[in-house]
């Protein structure tokens, strides 16, 4: 593993208003790993990986992608520090205006200028990683069903053969079989390509088939870190009580009892 | 109580400068992305058809049954001062300088600005224009640029195939209902109009097919929540187009008057 780490994030503070999302946040990905940050719902992963990606800003702090500020970049800057990076999206965020191929070319034409033809080439053999066929390319997203959107969603991220990956929720809204499915295709293609990934999620299961390392995020902040298989062992209490499901433990929800 | 009255007002007016503020940054956000590279050719063209060909009909309609009411109402106008052969002149003069190209930037609006106000709503809820960026497109360049150059440019056509149809509305209705000789009711329509009401009308359109085009994808690109959003953008951008263009039409009418 290189000594610079592919994403790091230094103190990142973000608040909405009054409400702490993000609470000096501390974390890193190394060179080739694969971290997932698990946490119940409204612990800030999302505005985590939305701060990353230059989507939201932070109040303070430091994130960086392969030792490069992303920060307060100007956009010109920022785009080509994102060329190094891809995303899947929770719900795909697929372009409904485009074929498929399209969507998977998109960045290739946009971004790295490359004609058509030779896009929907590398589109058709991307779609072919993630077990859809060519048959697929002509169609809209909407004619597929959400388990293939998010394997075009996955095809799009892999595209421009990245050295960074995103994955929000990769798991979220499929049936078991097919959350495994495309576990496996994470796995799969973030291996093939050499890729350090960052996932989100909040599936238990998913975390530990995807992950080398696995982060607890609670109140902005990480709790726990530590490899992938040792999260049933830590013996940390809120990795505990997360595991179990129990609603009694350190981790509060912030709702009412009855 | 009055200070009640005070603070609500001041409140008002604090909240309408906070969106002239966030309106005047789009915009130049949104003109500076119009003149730096890259500039998608494609996407300007399939606004173009989608603008200015979609449009035809609807505007075409409107000119040709303005130009006929027009005529009706002018006859019985004039004739009281036995003067009906300003018909011919008061139409030509006012489809072109005030009523062609006010109503197609009215009807342009009502169809193009709810549609894009719609489209960019979408996108901006299911994450597409996150999408975008995470694929190092600029979201301006690809979005915003093209819909308002193609509005700007494509509107002045649109109202000069407004003129030329309204006035042959005009013309049917004088000589099939009314009873004016065809040849002087050209005669008429042509001996007193000069290039600069053509081209008031036209400079006219240009802004209200900047403004159309600028409000759908301001209200578009800020939507926010689902469904809900997306309606009150769509309903944001149609409302907003019409007060602006009722407004500037009277300071355009001062500014080229002479």
């Amino acid at each position: 593993m290189g000594a610079t780490p592919k994403i790091e994030l230094k103190k990142v503070c973000k608040s909405f208003g009054s409400k702490v999302v993000l609470k000096d946040l501390d974390l890193s990905v190394a060179d080739g790993e694969s971290v997932v940050v698990i946490g119940g719902s409204g612990t800030g992963k999302s505005v985590m990986l939305k701060c990353i990606l230059g989507l939201l800003k932070p109040d303070s702090g430091e994130i960086l992608i392969d030792g490069q500020p992303i920060i307060d970049q100007p956009s010109h800057i920022r785009e080509k520090i994102l060329l190094k990076t891809g995303m899947l999206f929770q719900y795909a965020a697929l372009f409904d205006s485009l074929p498929v191929w399209e969507n998977v070319a998109f960045g290739l034409m946009q971004a790295h200028g490359m004609k058509r033809k030779a896009a929907k080439e590398i589109a058709i053999e991307k779609l072919s990683l993630v077990g859809l066929g060519p048959e697929l390319a002509e169609k809209n997203p909407a004619e597929l069903s959400i388990g293939m959107q998010k394997r075009v969603g996955l095809a799009r991220a892999i595209a421009a053969d990245p050295e960074v990956i995103f994955f929000d929720e990769p798991t979220t809204g499929l049936d078991p079989i097919m959350g495994d499915v495309i576990d496996s295709l994470i796995r799969d293609c973030t291996q093939r390509l050499g890729a350090s990934t960052l996932t989100i999620s909040h599936d238990m299961e998913s975390a530990q088939k995807i992950g080398d390392r696995i982060a607890l995020l609670y109140k902005g902040n990480v709790v726990w870190s530590g490899p992938a298989k040792e999260i049933e062992t830590c013996g940390n209490p809120y990795v505990e009580q997360f595991v179990r499901g129990d609603v009694d433990g350190p981790i509060k929800l912030d709702i009412l009892k009855p | 109580m009055e200070w009640n009255f005070l603070a609500t007002i001041g409140r008002v007016f604090i909240s309408f400068m906070a969106a002239v503020g966030r309106i005047t940054k789009f915009t130049g956000q949104s003109l500076r992305h119009c003149i730096i590279p890259p500039f998608y050719l494609r996407l300007f063209l399939r606004q173009i058809m989608n603008i200015g060909y979609y449009s035809l009909p609807v505007v075409g309609m409107t000119a040709l049954f303005t130009g006929m009411v027009l005529a009706l109402q002018i006859y019985v106008g004039s004739s009281r001062f036995n003067a009906e052969s300003a018909v011919a002149t008061i139409v030509v003069i006012g489809l072109t300088r005030e009523l062609a190209p006010v109503l197609s930037g009215l009807m342009v609006a009502g169809r193009v600005g709810a549609a894009i106000a719609a489209e960019i709503g979408t996108m901006r809820v299911t994450e597409q224009i996150d999408a975008l960026v995470t694929l190092s497109t600029n979201p301006f360049k690809y979005l915003v640029a093209p819909r308002l150059l193609a509005g700007l440019i494509t509107l002045p056509f649109l109202v000069l195939i407004a003129d030329i149809i309204g006035v042959s509305g005009g013309y049917l209705v004088a000589t099939e209902t009314l009873g004016l000789n065809p040849g002087n009711y050209l005669k008429n329509t042509f001996q007193f109009l000069e290039v600069r009401d053509v081209v008031s009308g036209l400079i006219k359109a240009g802004v209200f097919g900047f403004i159309v085009s600028l409000m759908g994808c301001y209200h578009g690109f800020n939507s926010t929540g689902g469904a809900q959003g997306v309606g009150k953008a769509t309903t944001n951008a149609v409302v907003s187009s019409f007060v602006l263009i009722l407004i500037s039409d009277y300071f355009l009418t001062v500014l080229l008057i002479d």
